[in-house]
């Protein structure tokens, strides 16, 4: 490790900035769980993106781990710029910028979230009691994040909003692989590969139910189910 | 090493890898499908026979990526196997389905292609020996299979796919985070890098790993590859991919892709026996597996679609195969072995029987099926011993395994045992009951002969009957091995 990383690292300016950001993201799923409309819940998407980002590249520089900028990188490109803008252009051929329904109100929403929130850190920090505190912060607030993607995927009823809710969730497992200190380059590299993939096969699917019902509204497919028939 | 007659002079690890990618590669750019039907069925032979050679080979030291043991040869051999039937059932399989009109030509090209991209996932996932590259290779199975699911584009595949899709990707999202959680642990002892992430390296310092971490990194990668087995509260979308999908992929589905996520679990099972501190996984395990015989039996009464129908008993019987695993010792392990085996080989024998009943038939109703005894012996019949079979009646191998797990469990748990038995009757009665209405009575629906071959079905069957009444002394030894091994 070169001198000013090391200086860095000790200082704890690197656990407080680190702490910031990743506290940044659980705020912004929270954001997330409560926007009705499908163009701003697309542009809270990308700002934890672009916050995700940050953080992997603040870890890779606290960690002298120059591979993590490519992480960094991809999550900008891929996740804050690309999806979002081809997710913005569907919404907008569909004609579907209205409101969102929603399974629970959003009062319960937020509560539950509280508690997956609260959940979580009671979780890892027990224990992670022996790992340095900088992953072991970084993995409560990941576990967080992909607990609040989940959440916002079961709230949902649209698919395009259980697509952002999927991405969201995916994103806390960058931040939980970005603080693993020295975890190998496959596991990030595969998982935004992953989510490029998982892109593609959505997008064929949107445009194939799209063909089909001119709805992405997944309650629209839910009548079609063999047993009911 | 080259048994296979391979000429390439490869060896067996990277053939059952390569065979199926430039297979892929190929099918996606050949047009015709009658020869890429062929193509399909002489790939999965040579990577069959690849497979097969892997017994008879030296082995190579386990290396950073890839590696071969007791363990996982059984389940590539198997793998391969049914793969390899499967493409001759599905080659006879296709021709119906464009000469019907729900798939064209393209739509093949790409289902040719993807078959292939399934099998080398799936022995990928299973000659891993890194974490991180099993997680990738079961994820790339995976999304292969959610293609295919989906590929008749009906309103009900459409469905099936993105259930599908949106459960499994969650699955393996918590497995990604199970993995993670298992690096964190193996990095104090071990340090950072690629070794923290190698299986041979990690079951071997396993003992210093921090319990409580691992301990949580198995409650994660659990629910994770667990929904990919279609354990009980995860199952949502096994019944929907089975029923909508093609025949051939429902039989890959059951007798393929659930024990590659099985065999995930049983990896990590091996990684928190090896610490003394951690938790006993077989508890947790031997409840999930209980609760999906109980709610699977219970739910195959109301079934109308008889692919649904052995979605719900394939459910039963990966809980079954949970439950012999959670249970361990080499008893119940190696009746988890041979049940795993037994019912890969039935139930992908029953889809093969029930593809083309659909296809004669034109539905997939139970009650507009009936006397198939009468209008197709040679399918009909089948059916009777697959679903005899698999119900686990003698003298056919899952009675064998299934006989061996209850008498271990009643001399260690007698009240799971009683649930369990009580389970196994619960879908013992249920499959009766609809084998009478579909195989005998009177006849309904078309009666029109089946442009198929029986083939692949009869092997199959044939294979489980054998196995009942007459396991070769090897296979025994070899289960027994790997029974020990499991612990």
């Amino acid at each position: 490790m070169s001198g000013p990383v090391t200086d860095v690292v000790t200082s704890g300016l690197a656990f407080d900035v680190a702490h910031m950001l990743a506290g940044g993201l659980v705020l912004l799923s929270f954001v997330m769980l409560y926007q009705d409309r499908l163009s701003a819940l697309l542009n809270v998407f990308a700002l934890h993106a672009v916050v995700l980002s940050t953080s992997v590249a603040w870890q890779a520089f606290a960690q002298d781990a120059p591979h993590l900028y490519v992480t960094a990188a991809i999550a900008l490109a891929f996740k804050a710029i690309v999806i979002p803008t081809a997710l913005h252009r569907i919404v907008r051929r569909l004609g579907i910028h209205r409101e969102i329904e929603r399974v629970v109100g959003t009062g319960l929403t937020m509560l539950a979230g509280m508690a997956l929130v609260a959940l979580s850190l009671v979780v890892m920090l027990r224990v992670t009691a022996e790992a340095d505190p900088l992953a072991r912060e970084d993995l409560a607030f990941a576990l967080s994040v992909v607990l609040l993607g989940l959440l916002l995927m079961v709230t949902r009823r649209n698919a395009v909003s259980q697509v952002i809710g999927f991405m969201a969730l995916e994103n806390g497992l960058v931040l939980a692989a970005a603080g693993a200190k020295g975890m190998p380059l496959v596991v990030e590299i595969s998982v935004a590969f992953s989510i490029l993939i998982a892109f593609i096969v959505i997008g064929i699917f949107l445009f194939r139910i799209r063909e089909r019902f001119d709805t992405v509204d997944v309650n629209a497919l839910d009548r079609f189910r063999g047993d009911r028939r | 090493m080259n048994a296979s007659g391979l000429p390439l002079g490869l060896d067996a690890v990277s053939a059952v890898l390569l065979v199926p990618l430039a297979a892929a590669a190929l099918l996606a750019l050949l047009p015709g499908y009658r020869v890429a039907a062929r193509l399909n069925v002489a790939a999965s032979l040579l990577t069959l026979l690849a497979a097969l050679s892997l017994f008879t080979g030296e082995r190579p030291a386990p290396g950073a990526y890839l590696a071969i043991d007791d363990l996982n040869i059984v389940f590539v051999a198997l793998n391969c196997f049914v793969g390899f039937t499967t493409s001759v059932f599905s080659a006879s399989y296709i021709g119906h389905e464009v000469a019907t009109g729900r798939l064209t030509p393209a739509y093949l090209r790409f289902y040719h292609a993807m078959y292939q991209v399934m099998m080398f996932g799936m022995n990928l996932a299973l000659v891993a020996n890194n974490i991180g590259l099993m997680w990738v290779a079961v994820e790339l199975a995976t999304l292969s299979t959610v293609l295919m699911v989906g590929i008749y584009r009906t309103h009900e595949a459409l469905e099936a796919a993105w259930k599908y899709f949106i459960l499994g990707s969650v699955g393996i999202a918590l497995a990604l985070f199970g993995t993670i959680l298992i690096y964190m642990a193996a990095r104090p002892v071990i340090g950072e890098g690629m070794d923290a992430m190698v299986w041979t390296t990690l079951l071997r310092h396993a003992a210093g790993f921090d319990p409580a971490l691992v301990n949580v990194a198995f409650v994660f990668l659990l629910l994770g590859y667990g929904t990919k087995v279609g354990l009980a509260p995860l199952h949502a979308w096994l019944p929907d991919a089975h029923a909508e999908g093609p025949t051939p992929i429902s039989a890959v589905l059951s007798g393929l892709l659930l024990n590659v996520a099985l065999y995930a679990v049983l990896r990590f099972k091996l990684l928190l026996a090896a610490n003394p501190g951690a938790i006993a996984t077989g508890p947790l395990m031997v409840a999930m597996g209980l609760l999906s015989v109980l709610f699977a039996a219970a739910m195959l009464y109301r079934r109308r679609d008889i692919k649904r129908l052995f979605a719900y008993s394939s459910i039963e019987h990966m809980g079954i195969i949970v439950l012999a695993f959670g249970m361990g010792g080499p008893l119940a392990n190696f009746a988890g072995l041979l049940h795993m085996v037994m019912h890969s080989l039935t139930k992908s024998a029953i889809f093969f029987a029930v593809g083309h009943i659909a296809q004669i038939k034109g539905t997939q109703r139970m009650s507009e099926i009936g006397g198939l005894t009468v209008t197709h012996p040679w399918l009909g019949w089948s059916l009777v011993v697959g679903v005899v079979a698999i119900t686990g009646l003698p003298p056919t191998g899952i009675f064998m395994s299934e006989f061996l797990l209850v008498s271990s469990t009643f001399a260690r748990a007698p009240l799971l045992a009683v649930l369990l038995v009580a389970g196994l009757l619960l879908a013992f009665g249920a499959l009766m009951l609809r084998l009478g209405g579909l195989a005998f009575g009177e006849p309904k629906g078309s009666a029109a002969p089946a442009e198929a071959s029986y083939l692949p079905m009869i092997a199959h069957l044939a294979l489980v009957l054998i196995a009942g009444v007459w396991l070769p002394a090897p296979v025994v030894a070899w289960f027994q091995n790997i029974a020990a091994l499991l612990g």
